[in-house]
């Protein structure tokens, strides 16, 4: 089934230079597998084509459940020059909740709420 | 088996000290390690120092230890802290003279020598290039435009400072994790080149170096940021740090927020690029072997984390100026107010046109709607919205041009579309500022440091 990012994961972002970064992290270890298979960097890129001008890199990291996915060029230069209201990318983790993978129906999170 | 524990101090400049009271009060802790330095804070310093060549560091410094400092020297708290910006030496005179107003005794240290904007030709002379490190690009095409260019310095200065008995330490651009890993080396005895140790101080310096986000802040998710108890009185992040290279990191008792696995990773990875080659001048982390065990009741158990040698190069950031921005901004309400917003700002962009202004790049954003989610904002309710503000920026090499720009939206309210608010003054010219990432080799900057001790 097709499931939206924010209801399986968290995740924070933030600003280094013209990148943007985010933690993306699953709440348990069945989710993490799916998350590692299904969020690919073709996706992220995809999903943010309107504001990332550089290549996508992705770190899985299993000791912490988490993904690490840098956006390169994708600060309008930086936050100091960038015209945008989030010029330091701090709502990048939220747009990056929406987007939407394949997963099975019966991830944890997906019973108990 | 030896410890020390350490609290944050600030996370950016500007953030409150308050709940740093609470850490020394009721936490155990033994230093404060304060972070006042985003990566363009120097922008600002800079302008200050052009004003006032006294000036050129950050303000909230003073007042922190104002408040702080009888609480800290009754409870034998140590304070490091990079407030000195590009003017340790002015920082510690402006507390000194405040100290000894108030008859209050410390020994205040200065670490300087970060600066790297009056030695750009010397380096270059030297063999660095100095090109962006990321694009690539020669320094040339900006060089006449830099405002500030910094060195990131590393822990050995600090320790040195505290070696020599300072019970406060002002560093000019340090990296923001040394401000915790140099008492750790101090207080534990860490060789310089036992990397795993330094990783695991490099570490906790990390998930302490933004202060609240290291313990419930900004806790990124659909729901569960509601759980994190008490915002109002939430406690910085502490971190009890021992001799074998394991960390407990924690919270004051009483206080707010939640440090637990899930915050704790949140801020691992914050800012971070490659997780496996995190470089700080004085180790480069792997963090992909650490462990966290989350032992409840805001205590989680931190372990192995991977260090590999320090690299050879620092890495300098410089700001330079990038033109000015204008900006303009209005609101409508129900009914059509996306609609409204839209024909406001094509009339805008037609003025813009008529004027022939150089104006090189237009941003719309609609607040409300999509000014944070972008193309991401889900356009369901659009045509909906009970209200909806139009803000629109400009990026313009004409300062005049930017400053106009912020004029034209008022008179929208007599002769644009109906039902008009937050006609609450013009916004002038802001300065925007490109960044430049380079890389140095670190004798030519450590070579130039100096640590200075000053009893008061």
């Amino acid at each position: 089934m097709r499931v939206p990012l924010w209801k399986i994961a968290h995740a924070r972002s933030g600003d280094k230079a013209d990148r943007a970064d985010i933690g993306l992290f699953a709440w348990d270890a069945p989710t993490y597998a799916v998350l590692k298979r299904e969020v690919t960097p073709e996706r992220v890129a995809a999903h943010f084509r309107d504001q990332c001008e550089g290549p996508v890199e992705l770190w899985p990291l299993d000791n912490i459940l988490a993904l690490k996915i840098v956006l390169n060029r994708a600060l309008q230069g930086g936050a100091a020059r960038s015209l945008r209201m989030d010029n330091l990318g701090k709502v990048v983790a939220a747009q990056l909740l929406r987007m939407e993978i394949e997963a099975p129906a019966d991830l944890p999170r997906l019973q108990s709420r | 088996m030896k410890s020390v524990r350490i609290g944050a101090g600030l996370g950016f400049y500007g953030d409150s000290w308050h709940p740093v009271r609470a850490s020394i009060e009721r936490g155990g802790v033994r230093y404060i390690a304060s972070d006042h330095l985003s990566e363009l804070t120097l922008a600002i310093l800079q302008k200050d120092r052009q004003k006032d060549p006294s000036a050129g560091y950050a303000r909230d410094g003073l007042p922190m230890l104002a408040e702080l400092w009888p609480l800290a020297a009754k409870h034998g708290v140590k304070f490091i802290l990079n407030a000195g910006g590009l003017n340790p030496q002015g920082a510690r005179e402006a507390i000194a003279r405040a100290f000894r107003d108030k008859g209050w005794k410390a020994t205040i240290a200065t670490v300087s020598g970060d600066s790297a904007l009056e030695r750009l030709d010397e380096l270059r002379a030297a063999g660095e290039p100095l090109a962006h490190m990321d694009t690539g690009a020669g320094i040339d095409t900006v060089r006449d435009r830099m405002l500030f260019a910094n060195a990131y310095l590393g822990a050995q200065p600090i320790v040195r400072a505290l070696e020599q008995g300072a019970d406060i330490v002002l560093t000019g651009r340090v990296a923001d994790a040394a401000l915790s890993l140099a008492p750790l080396v101090f207080e534990l005895g860490w060789r310089w080149d036992d990397w795993d140790k330094l990783a695991l101080g490099l570490t906790v310096g990390h998930l302490l170096e933004c202060s609240g986000q290291g313990s419930g802040g900004n806790f990124g998710s659909a729901a569960e940021w509601a759980e994190i108890p008490d915002y109002a009185h939430l406690g910085y992040p502490i971190a009890e740090v021992g001799a074998d290279a394991t960390a407990l990191l924690t919270k004051a008792p009483g206080t707010g927020g939640r440090v637990s696995f899930d915050t704790l990773r949140q801020q691992l990875l914050y800012e971070v690029h490659n997780p496996h080659a995190y470089v700080s001048p004085d180790v480069v982390l792997d963090m992909g072997t650490i462990k966290f065990d989350d032992q409840g009741g805001d205590r989680v158990r931190l372990t192995r984390a991977s260090g590999a040698p320090r690299p050879p190069k620092l890495k300098i950031v410089g700001g330079y100026h990038d033109g000015w921005m204008g900006t303009g901004i209005i609101g409508f309400s129900w009914p059509q107010a996306y609609a409204k917003c839209e024909k406001a700002a094509q009339t805008i962009s037609t003025l813009v046109a008529e004027r022939g202004w150089p104006v090189e790049d237009t941003n719309v954003e609609y607040i409300g709607y999509n000014s944070l989610l972008g193309a991401n904002a889900d356009p369901t309710y659009r045509d909906q919205l009970n209200e909806c503000f139009l803000r629109m920026t400009i990026r313009t090499q004409e300062r005049k041009v930017a400053d106009a720009y912020g004029r034209l939206f008022p008179w929208l309210g007599l002769s644009g579309p109906p039902y008009v608010g937050s006609m609450k003054g013009v916004q002038g010219a802001q300065e925007l500022l490109g960044i430049w990432p380079t890389l140095v080799a670190r004798e030519l900057m450590e070579s130039k440091v100096q640590v200075a001790v000053e009893k008061v």
